[in-house]
């Protein structure tokens, strides 16, 4: 079964007093996301990510299209139970405590009274704020209010949670630990969609991504293929700069670090640099095929269709 | 369903117990009952009338004062400060939050009507020792000006929260105040009517049905006078509120849901 099933969602906002026009926040797509899998939903600010969270969330209407999580249809009762969504910056109730606050969010979501203190104290701790289930929200920073964001979304134990830029506003400890609570959701069978806008988050942590980019989305791919991609191209590290004007006349653009020096070949000039060190006696620290990261991927996609859009 | 709108009414109610402006409001409202008996003294015969008027005056006031004042944050706070992503996201049906937010209010403005009345009874207990009377029989007509009071607060509400339900507080505070000044006028704006007569006749005649009557609602002069308040108004009263808040909600639901929240 699939988690999530877009199709051909669209959204319209209508601007302006007099001089009315429209704008196109999400253009028609279509996207599956299958059970199970984290699933980061990349783009630069203003991209539609949020858009896109917020139809699915029954919190806007899309102007067409529709969409399905867990076989219902998105505007399903039924599927409100079984999500869990933190929304971008998230702001609580500052007036009640960590513990009121899940309380009162377990409770509309049909969490049973019997089972509401354990589940509170457990969600709490696992977001590591047990000593703070007792102070306002008033009193918290960004940082732990993301964390109680983290723990509403998943208090009512759902089957799909999405996170609307979960990392943003942490330090690089929070960061992991929220990196780490999302690999615990995965391991527990659940579904993470999240948006964000930092790839190194997303690279570490998807098993897919989409790239959405101006309202449209421009690519859907599996990390671990994008990020084994070679290049056609290799970093060669060695110790001395003796053979260095040989190496960057095969066309090595070369980087002098220390008493190391880095160069990025082309694949077939390879043996002949290593001749050209071997022969200058250098000593050879490593060699390494260039692969693609996440973000040579998210820069083609936007890149890509800028160029044809130029070219148009 | 019962327990969606429950749980979003306490919280409602929560919210409004931890504001300590409202204790502000109830406290200065108390002090204006008590104050009425220093003025009263000017003349023993008016002590009591005088007490009666001023007392009921303000708890009607502060608690309008208090309804507008909360009624019109009560949905735009949570779509600007964005708590109601973590409402509407959970199995709650837009019109479950409104209801549920009324509802909080409705409770809220009741048990601080119960505070103010509570100060109020004892200033005018006081009163009453000291002049050797006791409560009179009359004062009972005092619970129906209170009540009546109480109807106006749900009445007031349901507009304060139309309002919230689409525009900015600003707005919302300045269309819920001047349709209290227009309403506690809906009686004489119907008299204009006859008077008019024509088109203009037609006009205001209109308008003095649709804005709600709250002149009906006060009883204070009547009731610091001693004199009863009939059965049939208070069935009238009660069942026009009713259903002038019912039609208001409706309508602020139909629009809540149809709202996107950007």
């Amino acid at each position: 079964m699939r988690a999530i099933e877009i199709n051909g969602l669209e959204k319209t906002y209508t601007v302006g007093f007099l001089r009315k026009k429209e704008r196109q926040a999400l253009k028609p797509f279509q996207l599956a996301v299958e059970s199970g899998e984290i699933f980061g939903y990349l783009g630069p600010n203003g991209a539609g990510k949020t858009t896109t969270l917020k139809i699915l969330m029954g919190l806007i209407f899309p102007t067409a299209g529709s969409a399905k999580i867990l076989d219902f249809d998105m505007w399903d009762m039924r599927v409100k139970a079984q999500i869990g969504f933190l929304p971008e910056q998230p702001y609580f109730y500052d007036y009640l405590t960590a513990g009121e606050l899940l309380d009162y969010l377990a409770q509309l979501s049909g969490v049973p009274a019997r089972d509401r203190k354990r589940k509170i104290d457990e969600m709490l701790a696992r977001v590591g704020m047990s000593g703070a289930k007792n102070l306002q929200l008033r009193k918290f920073s960004k940082g732990m209010l993301q964390r109680v964001g983290i723990a509403q979304a998943i208090v009512h134990d759902p089957k799909i949670v999405f996170l609307d830029e979960p990392m943003s506003g942490l330090d690089p400890i929070g960061r992991r630990e929220v990196a780490d609570l999302i690999r615990g959701l995965k391991d527990e069978g659940k579904t993470v969609f999240f948006s964000t806008h930092i790839l190194s988050d997303a690279e570490a942590l998807c098993d897919r991504v989409a790239v959405i980019h101006e309202g449209m989305l421009r690519g859907v791919g599996v990390v671990a293929d994008l990020v084994s991609r070679v290049q056609g191209k290799s970093e060669v590290i060695w110790q001395g700069q003796a053979a260095l004007n040989s190496v960057t006349a095969l066309g090595g653009e070369c980087r002098i670090s220390g008493d190391l020096v880095r160069a990025v070949i082309p694949e077939e000039k390879i043996d002949a640099a290593l001749e050209v060190l071997r022969r200058s006696n250098a000593r050879l620290i490593s060699v390494n095929p260039i692969r693609s990261t996440l973000e040579d991927y998210f820069v083609e996609q936007i890149g890509g269709i800028a160029r044809k859009e130029a070219a148009s | 369903m019962i327990s969606r709108v429950s749980s979003i009414a306490f919280n409602t109610f929560r919210e409004a117990v931890r504001d300590r402006v409202l204790y502000n409001l109830i406290l200065f409202a108390v002090l204006i009952s008590g104050s009425a008996l220093l003025l009263g003294q000017i003349s023993i015969e008016i002590e009591r009338l005088f007490l009666i008027n001023m007392g009921l005056t303000a708890i009607s006031l502060f608690g309008v004062v208090i309804a507008i004042f909360i009624g019109i944050a009560l949905v735009s706070k949570e779509i600007d400060k964005r708590t109601l992503y973590a409402i509407l996201s959970r199995p709650v049906r837009r019109w479950e939050f409104i209801l549920g937010k009324y509802l909080g209010l409705v409770g809220t403005l009741t048990v601080n009507a119960g505070l103010m009345a509570f100060g109020f009874f004892a200033a005018l207990l006081y009163l009453s020792q000291r002049s050797y009377q006791g409560f009179q029989k009359a004062d009972a007509h005092i619970l129906v000006a209170l009540y009546f009071i109480l109807l106006q607060f749900v009445l007031i509400t349901a507009l304060a929260l139309l309002f919230s339900s689409f525009s900015s507080p600003i707005l919302s505070a300045v269309l819920s105040f001047a349709l209290f000044v227009v309403g506690t006028f809906a009686e004489d704006i119907r008299a204009a009517a006859i008077m008019a007569g024509g088109t203009v006749g037609q006009m205001l005649k209109t308008i003095a049905y649709l804005v709600p009557n709250l002149g009906s609602l006060n009883v204070v002069a009547s009731v610091a006078h001693g004199e009863p308040v009939s059965g049939a108004l208070v069935w009238h009263n009660t069942l026009y509120v009713v259903l002038y808040s019912a039609a208001v909600i409706l309508l602020a639901v139909l629009i809540f849901d149809r709202r996107n929240f950007k």
